[in-house]
């Protein structure tokens, strides 16, 4: 077996010379120590020098659990432009703007909807669109049944999918995709977010351990150079911003929403997400974890730890008659604390390697997640003494999909790309 | 005093430092033990064998560990328990134990059956004993009153101080509660109202049983220390302790010598959950962080996800899956390597990142993993993420090495390599993961040391006994009489002094004794192997020739040859077994074994007989050299160092010469002619010409005509240029090599033939001083304190070491900050031949002190004929 196969997860060392990044044509960028992202939010600064491309306009971040979908649905359109269009797109934008759940897994966030955003040279409405990676055939069906092959365009994609499922785009729709570096379009989709829905986006939770006093609170983002981005979405890559143009990725772990939901199907026989954050929700981890009270009866003071803190996860179910008391929720629920909570170190430490203080948690885990939400935002204030502050952002896993929409907007009428 | 004493004792229940430091003056009754328990099934089994009367405990001490294993059947939850008792007991049961335990085995086969299986829950038990020797007298007629073996011999009893820790599987620990109760301790009423120092939840589960059974009153106390403690211990005073490992590479295990400072380093104890400490100075440690994931996740999910029973069936599950079905690869997202950043497509990006699509109770058909490949993933999940966690926090606090115990690892391979590659590719290499050959005794050692302060354990420095103790993957079996299974064993042998670095080493945190890692180069360990093994008879016939008149030499000289010839066949299949494997092990390990059978000296008769021999030519040899001019005379000299130096008892082809006579005149004639293998004769020459060295340490060789005819002249002409000079011998006896004892009777005799070595014997300027080594070889990194002291003080700036054993097989490549004049005759055919050279080649290497730099090491090296050796 070689080395590699017990390496750790996706992510070149920390503080290393960045990776050779695809930019949005398809060439190499020689790896620098700080990579450059060419231009920030794709629109403003990019040279006019072909028409936008035409529509429909999408971003596609296909990740290893989920694939997230971006629509831009334009609201400005002259009645000269709606006579113009294709038939196809008005059927495709019906469709999606008049459902919010595609066959079986397929849902529309409707409540991250953003009105009024200025995408190329249109306003218009983005929508945010969601489906298990595991579906794409469904999915690639449901494309051509809409007609999509009709349309020859091209789709601007990010996510290891993108990679995977090239293929099968091209076979079954005629769309070529368009394939962008997930970090890339992850930073600028953030960046481009955030200024356009500057007073809602960034969060955080006041009192995040009191049921009474815990409160969300809207923070404010608008000096928010150096900060670390933490996406969790199967695995977990863990991103240090330096500047608009400037940032590493310095870590990551195997330990992210994937093992959460693999190892709660194994344990508790749950299908969906969904169903696991449910039963999490219902359990008690205590009745599965080791606390430091078990083990010392109270606190160890010696070393300020308090009692109700866990010592060993899962530290109590090496008894069989412990395992047969415990219920599916409680294991669920330990499921859930000890993946939140080691990211949550790992976090930290990378945090205070780097120094830096403001930690912003996005990608799919998070979403109907407050638990996680809430140990974070606890375990980054108390275990670094209120030097750490967690962030997290309302559209939690879109980033990558909008940054690769944006790429959209870069690549104009371009020929598709080479590589 | 002893008997009210006593008396006073089993009154009091305890003994007071005074007392017990006077009892060690008058009467050798003391044992200590210190248990380290892990978990129990808490079933009995086979009695043990019968024990003497049950003795008056002194003192106890328990320590409860903070990590506690609830074993699968959860019939009973036990703490990993670390008992440490001082009792009073003339000749400890557990001494007798050990006898059969370390008695020549000769169990290969069942034992290689065993090699990679680790134990069951491990119980450790510490115990100190003093062990009754044979030790020759070298002044015999000073005291009449010791035992007479017949004519020549004369032995008395000695002892040693000897720590031995003992680790078996766990469902024998009532036994041992029991056997405690029974005959390490008076009776439990002595016992009642004596408290134990614990800690952690163990504590609590145990005291009723503790109670019950030892009568003993529970106390809280911290267990980190102990384990830091231990890992200091180890660390200072075992050599290649700790090691790097990587399941790839050839060698798969590097160890590293110790250094002169240990600190700072991070310590991580994976228990059920992980503690990560910082480790500034003996006492200056603190707990920076942790992570629950440990050791009971792996078993607590482990159980969850499969039906293996118990932390060892899940590892071995583990080593028999595949985790590629059960985690989510870079390949399964991308299809293939993610380019861009470096990761290969079977880098883990999701662990259990598959198993979501496979939920319980799907119908349609398998899940497309066994449990072997959950458990595999399983062991990768939790070891990579200590393996990360551990590297956050040493970066964080700019620390390099970090040191692994606890009860997770258990030196199991795929969780070594796992760690290793995880704290390498996150730090980058900044951090090296390091781990301890006895990374299963920390706590069981600290809580014997935190127990016995007032046996000065730390005042002294410890060696391992490589003939008790057992081998990484090579464990003993079990001693007759018991149910199965096998054991691990350390023991350590307390060393006269504490003993330190030479300081005049140019590299002493790179100092590394030996010449050849035969771990490293088979070639050369296949031939030392057998090597070994052929010369095997004739130390055996040997040893039983040096006592002749004692009845069961046969016998302990056929034990001995078993012990040696198991050793060397295991040695073959596990060259680490106890650190890096060299002709320096190799020899001391038979060293060890011969003590272990009460041969202390077989070449007792011998040497003294040279001796005797070399002294009666010496008065003519020294007139042949005092008529000789002074530069004709320097080089004579350096030729009847070498000459001297061909009568060596170890080296095979010699000892035929030396069977049929073979004269000082004759040995100079077998020389090499110049140019020598190794030649630095003129530049020694050179440097005579200049002024004299203030003080000259010489590192000497074999007995009789090599010290007397080849040394003495030597030395004698650097004293009367003005040079004070120790002549440094082997503390203990080794192959024919002259001890310090025996020195002190040469040098009688010398003063009386040579006026000149006569007044500096009286003024001090020559003096004899022990080496505090046992071995034919020399570990530069373990001598006496206050010989390092002096030296300093005389300002010693000529370093000579005579011989195979210290100057080629160790320190050929060492560099020194003064001179050094390193002088050997190679008596081994194969190895002149592999160095380039013929039977009694010449190594003659002068070297000016270097500057303290680490390159210095490099440049030797190039210096030297033989970097290929």
């Amino acid at each position: 077996m070689p080395v590699e196969e017990a390496s750790p997860q996706a992510a070149s060392p920390p503080s290393g010379p960045s990776k050779a990044a695809t930019n949005g044509h398809g060439s190499v960028v020689a790896p620098v120590a700080h990579k450059t992202i060419m231009e920030q939010n794709g629109i403003a600064s990019h040279p006019s020098h072909d028409a936008p491309p035409s529509m429909p306009w999408f971003g596609m971040d296909i990740g290893g659990t989920l694939t997230k979908l971006v629509y831009f649905e334009p609201t400005d359109l002259s009645e000269a432009e709606e006579e113009s269009e294709v038939e196809t797109i008005k059927n495709i934008r019906k469709y999606l703007k008049s459902n919010s759940a595609y066959g079986e897994t397929g849902h529309r966030d409707a409540h991250l909807q953003m009105e009024n955003v200025r995408v190329g040279n249109h306003t218009g409405t983005l929508h945010f669109i969601r489906f298990p990676t595991s579906e794409m055939p469904n999915f690639l069906e449901l494309s051509k049944s809409k007609g999509m092959a009709t349309l020859a365009s091209t789709i601007c994609a990010t996510g290891g999918g993108a990679y995977k499922f090239e293929e099968d785009f091209q076979r079954e729709v005629n769309l070529t995709l368009h394939k962008f570096d997930e970090l890339d379009c992850l930073i600028r989709g953030i960046e481009y977010i955030e200024d356009n829905n500057m007073d809602r986006e960034c969060y955080y939770f006041l009192n995040p351990r009191s049921e009474d006093l815990c409160e969300k609170v809207t923070f404010d983002f608008s000096d928010p150079y150096p900060f670390l981005v933490v996406n969790i979405g199967s695995g977990v890559s863990i991103l240090a911003v330096d500047g608009p143009d400037n940032y590493r990725r310095v870590s990551g772990t195997s330990l992210g929403g994937g093992t959460f939901l693999g190892l709660s199907c194994l344990l508790t026989g749950c299908k969906t997400f969904e169903e696991a954050i449910e039963l999490a929700a219902q359990g008690n981890n205590e009745n599965v974890d080791k606390l430091v009270r078990d083990i010392y009866g109270g606190d160890y003071q010696r070393f300020g730890l308090g009692g109700d803190i866990v010592a060993s996860s899962f530290g109590q179910m090496n008894s069989a008659e412990k395992r047969a008391k415990v219920s599916r929720e409680d294991l669920a629920c330990a499921t859930l604390i000890t993946i939140t909570n080691n990211i949550g170190s790992i976090a930290r430490m990378v945090a205070a390697n780097e120094k830096i203080e403001k930690v912003l948690f996005v990608g799919n885990f998070l979403r109907v997640n407050p638990i996680s939400m809430k140990l974070l935002s606890h375990a980054m204030e108390f275990w670094s003494g209120g030097q750490l502050k967690a962030i997290f952002l309302e559209h939690e896993g879109y980033f990558g999909a909008v940054g690769s929409m944006l790429e959209l907007m870069r690549t104009g009428e371009l020929p598709s790309c080479s590589g | 005093m002893t008997a009210n004493l006593k008396r006073k004792c089993a009154q009091l229940g305890e003994v007071h430092p005074f007392y017990l430091q006077n009892m060690k003056l008058t009467e050798k009754v003391r044992s200590m033990i210190a248990f380290e328990l892990n978990c129990s099934e808490m079933q009995y089994h086979n009695e043990l064998p019968p024990c003497p009367t049950p003795q008056t405990p002194v003192a106890v001490s328990i320590l409860l560990q903070e990590e506690w294993i609830v074993d699968e059947e959860e019939k009973e939850e036990l703490s990993q328990l670390t008992i440490s008792l001082v009792s009073q007991n003339k000749q400890s049961p557990l001494e007798q134990l050990n006898g059969s335990l370390t008695s020549g085995h000769n169990t290969s086969k069942r034992m290689s059956k065993k090699i990679n299986r680790p134990g069951g829950s491990l119980t450790k038990i510490a115990y100190y004993s003093t062990v009754s020797y044979r030790k020759v007298l070298y002044n015999a007629e000073k005291d009449s009153a010791a035992s007479n073996d017949g004519g020549d011999y004369q032995y008395e009893s000695s002892e040693i101080e000897r720590l031995h820790f003992v680790k078996f599987e766990t469902k024998y620990i009532e036994h041992w509660l029991d056997f405690i109760r029974n005959h390490l301790m008076c009776s439990k009423e002595s016992m009642l109202g004596k408290t134990i120092k614990a800690t952690g939840g163990g504590a609590y589960k145990f005291a009723e049983l503790l109670q019950q059974k030892l009568g003993l009153i529970v106390e809280k106390e911290d267990e980190i220390g102990s384990l830091i403690k231990g890992c200091n211990f180890l660390l200072r005073n075992i050599p290649d302790e700790q090691f790097s490992y990587s399941r790839h590479e050839d060698p798969e295990y590097r160890f590293i010598n110790t250094e002169p400072n240990i600190f700072p380093y991070l310590l991580v104890n994976i228990g059920s959950g992980v503690s990560i400490m910082k480790v500034e100075a003996d006492d200056k440690y603190e707990r920076i962080g942790g992570t629950s994931m440990g050791g009971g996740t792996f078993w607590g999910l482990g159980s969850l996800l499969t039906k293996a029973k118990g932390f060892d069936e899940l590892l071995q599950l583990a080593s028999e899956g595949d985790h590629r079905n059960v985690d989510l690869l870079v390949k399964d997202i991308y299809g293939g390597d993610y380019s861009a950043l470096g990761l290969t497509g079977g880098t883990i990006a999701s662990s259990f990142g598959k198993a979501m699509h496979h939920g319980h109770g799907k119908s349609d058909g398998s899940p497309g993993f066994s449990e072997a490949d959950i458990a595999r993933s399983l062991l990768f999940t939790v070891s990579n993420d200590i393996g990360q966690i551990a590297s956050l926090y040493a970066m964080l606090h700019g620390l390099r090495k970090v040191y692994f115990g606890g009860y997770f690892l258990r030196n199991h391979p795929v969780s070594m390599h796992t760690i290793s590659f995880a704290i390498n590719y996150w730090s980058r290499g900044a951090v090296q993961a390091l781990f301890l050959r006895h990374e299963g005794y920390l706590g069981a050692i600290g809580a014997f040391l935190l127990g016995a302060e007032e046996c000065d354990t730390e005042k002294y420095s410890w060696g391992e006994n490589y003939a008790g103790s057992s081998g990484l993957q090579s464990p003993l079996p079990h001693p007759p009489g018991w149910p199965g299974g096998t054991i691990d064993q350390l023991e350590m042998d307390r060393c006269d002094q504490q003993l330190t670095f030479f300081p005049f080493l140019a590299c002493p945190g790179e100092y590394v004794p030996d010449t050849v890692d035969l771990t490293k180069d088979k070639e050369a360990r296949d031939y030392w192997l057998s090597c070994f093994e052929g010369s095997l008879g004739s130390f055996v016939d040997r040893a039983i020739s040096s006592q002749p008149n004692i009845p069961d030499s046969q016998e302990r000289a056929n034990k001995f040859r078993d012990k040696y010839l198991q050793r060397l066949h295991n040695l073959k299949n596990h060259p680490f077994a106890y650190g890096n494997l060299t002709v320096r092990s190799l020899l001391d390990m038979r060293e060890h074994c011969l003590n272990e059978f009460d041969f202390p000296d077989p070449y007792l008769q011998q040497k003294k007989m040279e001796n005797e021999y070399a002294l009666k030519l010496l008065k003519k040899h020294l007139a042949m050299v005092d008529k000789l001019e002074y530069n004709e005379r320097q080089e004579v000299l350096v030729r009847g160092f070498l000459a001297g130096n061909v009568f060596d008892w170890g080296a095979k082809e010699v000892v035929k010469l030396m069977e049929h006579g073979l004269s000082f005149t004759e040995a100079g004639d077998k020389l090499q002619k110049r140019p020598w293998l190794h030649d630095d004769l003129d530049d020694w020459l050179n440097r005579q010409q200049q002024g004299p060295y203030k003080c000259a340490i010489i590192f000497l060789d074999n007995s009789g005509c090599d010290v007397v005819l080849g040394i003495m002249p030597f030395a004698r002409e650097l004293l009367i240029r003005g040079t004070r000079v120790v002549l440094c011998a082997n503390s203990k006896p080794a192959l024919n090599d002259v001890t310090a004892e025996e020195l002190i009777m040469v040098m009688k005799q010398v003063a009386l033939v040579c006026p000149i070595m006569h007044e500096h014997l009286e003024a001090g300027t020559l003096c004899v001083r022990e080496s505090g080594q046992a071995s034919p070889c020399l570990d530069l990194s373990r001598l006496p304190l206050s010989l390092v002291d002096e030296l300093v003080k005389w300002q010693c700036d000529l370093v000579v070491v005579e011989g195979m054993g210290r100057a080629i097989h160790t320190n050929l490549l060492t560099s020194f900050t003064c001179d050094s004049l390193k002088l050997a005759v190679i008596k081994n055919r194969w190895l002149a031949q592999r160095l380039g050279g013929e039977m009694f080649s010449v190594m003659c290497k002068y070297e000016a002190g270097s500057v303290k730099t680490s390159v210095v090491s490099t440049a030797t090296i190039d210096n030297v004929p033989v970097p290929q050796l």
